[in-house]
């Protein structure tokens, strides 16, 4: 079977071991020409897309096209479902129809409520009785442990976010394992595993392993069921392009049908599958037309990912995402870049089926991708700002050359690394907390322990930083505390089986925490210490305003003063991360990243330092304040660079805004800068860059008249969103933020 | 030491010439366009005195970024040649640290560029306010075309290459013969290699209103599609490169 399957490949260690990296180095054929060669849509592929095109206006009016209310979804819980079962290349739907939603209540029962009720829809009342009473959610479970402090930090929305009611995500199987040695050899491989476990004394640790890998081998071959359902036999590897990504996808598949986490990305496939392809053309099955076919319906499943969610978690993370990462590009460990003729199939669904915010196409950047590549994905960039881009210079030494992003910016080694998604805590509202010695500046209540409040008028910087320092050795503490219980209980109730079957045993697991409000309080504390700000305070003696007499210097200007306390913030912060314990030893980590939630964050913290209002919203991940940066966006994505990625391995993100003129007269000289810019940024040490090239009358017109832009397509911190999909209050939020007319 | 009076820097692509640059905006000059979208550059006293070596620190922050992006520095205004002093001096200076330099200038002034000063600059963005010397008065005020003519072709004989920017504002300076004369200007002169046509915007009228300054064109509108490309049309049937 393998011989057969495994023709014509070179290397011998991916054999006997799994090892998907080691084939890629010994089967990758680098891409180093343009974009020539490339095909457009078949006529097949523009029908089918069509097809999907008519339901979404629909889906978007609703909030949601479809949901099945009566069985929560597992691997097998639904029989196949097709857009078009004649015509489609690639099969596979998490329900029995395209874009009907499906439940997910071992997460939480009642995100699965609200969600259906936001919609007018019922929960099926035996699925309510089974998942209230004879079997707990994670989300109960968390609740039956929190402690105290964690439940007033929450409710004041000093943390948020937290994947304490939904699924973490951010958890990427190494699907193409699937492909590569089908499903029998994997489940022989995790029976030796669990069996080399059976000479170990039964503590804790080791029952817990053994019975994941149990349930690892169960959602093994509840794949190959569902697979041969839709008449498909995955025991064995795939012997074909089009089987690798059948077999991949279905891989996949089963773990959006049993996951609805925050992010549910896909890994790093388009060089793996290019190894299938291109053996396929060199044998003359395929032509460059039917190669480019099977990717892009493979991206059109991807597309129609669907999860059902909650008006208070779109709130969140706006506009529907699904985080479907891809990673393209990048170099592998003797300097090889990792680019084939499929890094460019991916990137021209863009142009075959239009722009699209899923996948989350993502290129691991560096200054020496070839040429053809680089002005390719610029290029890309300029037509349909939906791609982003992640350092690979940073990545590679930190991780290894076969890593992939999770979610927005979160690095893993495929099949090696785990994490634990953290959401992110808020430190400007920290900074006031230290202020106010621990109260609310919103609320009034004591939410963190009673401190010494600020008691001069004018707030003085050695003061205010000590205080700041105490606030967030709090806030760590208590923010790991809740992390902790979320993974305990995700584990227990919403193991990820599947995914983690395709992960290597002992797997490495990272606690992903955040920040949100960096340059809030960057700017703030540069007040205090460079221009005199006096605190205002109400009936009570709270803190509540404050008046600033002079200028300072503002995070996002490439200026030292301001940009060393950013530098300090992050990384005080992270020291204060690692010296909390953290559940299973997982490594700790951090992000700058808000994603959306940077509207949120700043709904619920009040006037601040710098003179932000109260209710305004921050800037999302590490960009610096809306409208401080006065050089343009080169300074301030030097700002950003100057953040250390030693102390901030989950990624830091940074998203800008320019028009088109604002790279160049020409397309090429457009594209020829863009590329320049991505060097320079990437050189300079900067790690993510989202890239939007549009006019602000674009999307004052698209707010007006969405109907006119359905797949206009945005970058906001760390993912793309439909712009239509945004809600208002976050349209808005777009575009006041800084649009750098020029670069 | 040479000091100078700076207004301001910013960090720029693709618009003050090639890739990604360090663009000075020197305070202080003798025109004063209707269509000018920087009001706030016209007096030397508006800027900031900064010595060359300061202003060199500040380059020297974005000197990696621009070798590893591509571009340069420009120094720009106001009116960069009302301090040539100060403009050779940074000039050589970033000529020294292997930077691309451009000289952003009406040419009014270019009798006061020495041949040193030219020496230092790789490039020279040309604004050419008009054709016609009549409408030349009209759009700068102060202004005469004559030095302008006078300094291309003093850059063509030293081989200093030129991009002409001709701002292009409806009513006042599209006249067909006004952008022919423009044209014919920039077809004589050997080392133009490009003329950029800059469609008139209103985006500086907040500033005269902060500078309590009536804007003289708060009426005109952007130039149309059709108005632009028939201008571009006259430069490009001069066999010049337009942008």
């Amino acid at each position: 079977m393998t011989s057969t399957a495994w023709r014509g490949f070179h290397g011998t260690t991916w054999r006997e071991t799994v090892d998907v990296s080691a084939f890629i180095r010994d089967n990758v054929e680098p891409y180093t020409g343009d974009a020539e060669f490339l095909s457009g849509a078949t006529e097949r592929t523009t029908r089918i897309w069509d097809q999907l095109s008519r339901m979404f206006p629909e889906e978007r009016a609703r909030g949601i096209h479809d949901v099945d209310v009566h069985t929560p979804s597992t691997i097998t819980s639904h029989a196949p479902g097709y857009i078009d079962q004649d015509a489609e290349l690639i099969v596979g739907l998490q329900t029995t129809a395209p874009l009907r939603r499906a439940i997910m209540p071992a997460g939480g029962l009642r995100m699965v409520e609200n969600g259906l009720a936001a919609y007018g829809y019922t929960l099926d009342p035996a699925v309510r009785t089974t998942f209230s009473q004879y079997r707990k959610t994670h989300n109960a479970g968390v609740f039956d442990a929190y402690p105290a402090d964690v439940l007033a930090a929450r409710r004041s929305h000093i943390i948020t976010g937290l994947p304490d009611a939904y699924g973490r995500g951010r958890i990427i199987g190494d699907y193409r394992r699937v492909a590569l040695y089908g499903v029998d050899r994997l489940i022989a491989d995790r029976k030796a595993l669990k069996a080399g476990l059976d000479d170990r004394t039964s503590s804790e640790d080791v029952i817990r392993d053994r019975e994941e890998l149990a349930e690892q081998i169960r959602a093994l071959e509840d794949l190959r069921f569902m697979a041969g359902r839709y008449g498909y036999d995955i025991a064995g590897p795939a012997t074909t392009g089009r089987e690798a990504i059948q077999w991949l996808y279905f891989a996949y598949l089963a773990a959006i049908k049993e996951q609805n986490g925050a992010a549910m990305s896909l890994g790093r496939t388009s060089s793996f599958v290019d190894v299938y392809l291109q053996r396929d053309l060199a044998e003359g099955t395929i032509t460059e037309e039917s190669a480019q076919e099977l990717i892009d319906d493979f991206v059109i499943k991807l597309r129609i990912v669907r999860f059902l969610r909650t008006p208070e978690y779109d709130q969140l993370f706006s506009g529907d995402p699904t985080w479907v990462t891809e990673s393209l590009g990048g170099m592998d460990r003797d300097d090889r870049p990792l680019v084939t003729r499929s890094s460019f199939r991916y990137l021209q669904t863009l142009y075959n089926l239009g722009p699209a915010p899923e996948p989350n196409l993502t290129v691991l950047w560096s200054p020496r991708l070839p040429d053809g590549f680089k002005r390719f994905c610029a290029q890309v960039s300029m037509d349909t700002s939906a791609i982003q881009y992640e350092n690979d210079d940073l990545i590679r030494p930190a991780y290894s050359d076969d890593t992939a992003i999770a979610c927005c910016v979160s690095a893993m080694r495929v099949g090696k690394d785990m994490q634990f998604f953290g959401a992110r805590a808020n430190v400007a509202k920290a900074l006031l907390y230290a202020i106010n010695g621990g109260r609310d500046e919103m609320s009034g209540d004591q939410v963190a322990p009673v401190s010494p409040a600020v008691t001069a008028d004018v707030l003085d910087y050695d003061d205010v930083l000590a205080k700041f320092d105490s606030t967030l050795d709090w806030l760590a503490e208590t923010y790991v505390d809740a992390l902790n219980v979320i993974h305990y209980m995700h584990d227990k109730y919403a193991y990820e089986r599947i995914e983690m079957a395709l992960h290597d045993y002992p797997v490495r697991r990272i606690l992903a925490t955040g920040m949100a409000g960096l340059s809030v309080a960057a700017d703030s504390l540069s007040a205090i210490k460079y221009a005199q700000v006096k605190a205002l305070r109400n009936e009570n003696g709270l803190i509540v305003d404050y008046a600033v007499d002079g200028e300072f210097p503002a995070y996002g200007n490439n200026d030292d003063r301001a940009d060393t306390i950013a530098v300090d913030l992050v990384e005080r912060f992270m020291a204060k991360i690692r010296q909390q314990p953290t559940y299973r030893n997982a490594e700790h980590s951090l992000s700058v990243l808000t994603i959306t939630s940077n509207v949120v964050y700043g709904k619920h913290t009040g006037n601040t330092p710098d003179g932000r209002r109260a209710g305004e919203p921050f800037a999302p991940g590490a960009n610096p304040m809306n409208g401080r940066d006065r050089h343009g966006l080169v300074a301030a994505a030097l700002s950003v660079a100057k953040l250390p990625y030693r102390s901030a391995r989950d990624g830091i993100s940074l998203t800008s805004t320019v028009t088109p003129n604002g790279l160049g007269h020409s397309r090429d000289e457009r594209i020829g800068n863009l590329v320049g810019v991505l060097d320079g940024y990437t050189d300079a040490g900067g790690f993510h860059l989202n890239v939007n090239v549009l006019d602000r009358a674009t999307l004052e017109d698209a707010m007006v008249h969405p109907e006119n832009y359905p797949q206009l397509t945005i970058r906001v911190s760390g993912y793309a969103v439909n712009f239509v999909k945004l809600t208002a209050e976050q349209q808005r939020d777009v575009i006041s933020r800084t649009f750098h007319g020029s670069l | 030491m040479t000091t100078g009076s700076l207004h301001s820097f910013d960090v720029s692509t693709g618009v003050d010439g090639p890739g990604t640059r360090f663009v000075a905006f020197l305070a202080g000059c003798p025109l004063r366009c209707q269509y000018c979208h920087s009001p706030d550059t016209w007096h030397r006293r508006a800027g900031t005195p900064t010595t060359a070596d300061e202003l060199m620190r500040e380059i020297a922050r974005y000197e990696r970024f621009i070798k590893v992006a591509g571009g340069g520095v420009t120094v720009s205004g106001g009116e960069p040649l009302e301090q040539p002093d100060f403009v050779r001096e940074v000039l050589r200076r970033c000529h020294e640290d292997g930077l691309h330099t451009a000289l952003d200038t009406s040419g009014f002034l270019g009798d006061r560029a020495d041949d040193e000063l030219l020496s230092y600059t790789d490039l020279v963005l040309l604004d050419i306010k008009s054709g016609d010397p009549a409408t030349y008065r009209k759009v700068t005020g102060t202004g005469r075309l004559e030095p302008t003519v006078r300094f291309a072709h003093r850059l063509a004989e030293r081989g200093v290459p030129i991009w002409v920017r001709f701002v292009l504002v409806p009513g006042l300076t599209d006249a067909e013969a006004n952008v022919a004369a423009v044209a014919e200007l920039a077809a004589a002169v050997h080392t133009v290699e490009r003329v950029e046509v800059l469609p008139f915007h209103r985006l500086g009228a907040g500033k005269y209103q902060a500078l309590g300054l009536p804007f003289p064109l708060a009426q005109t509108s952007a130039p149309d599609a059709e108005l632009l490309e028939r201008v571009q049309a006259q430069f490009r049937d001069r066999g010049l490169a337009v942008f």
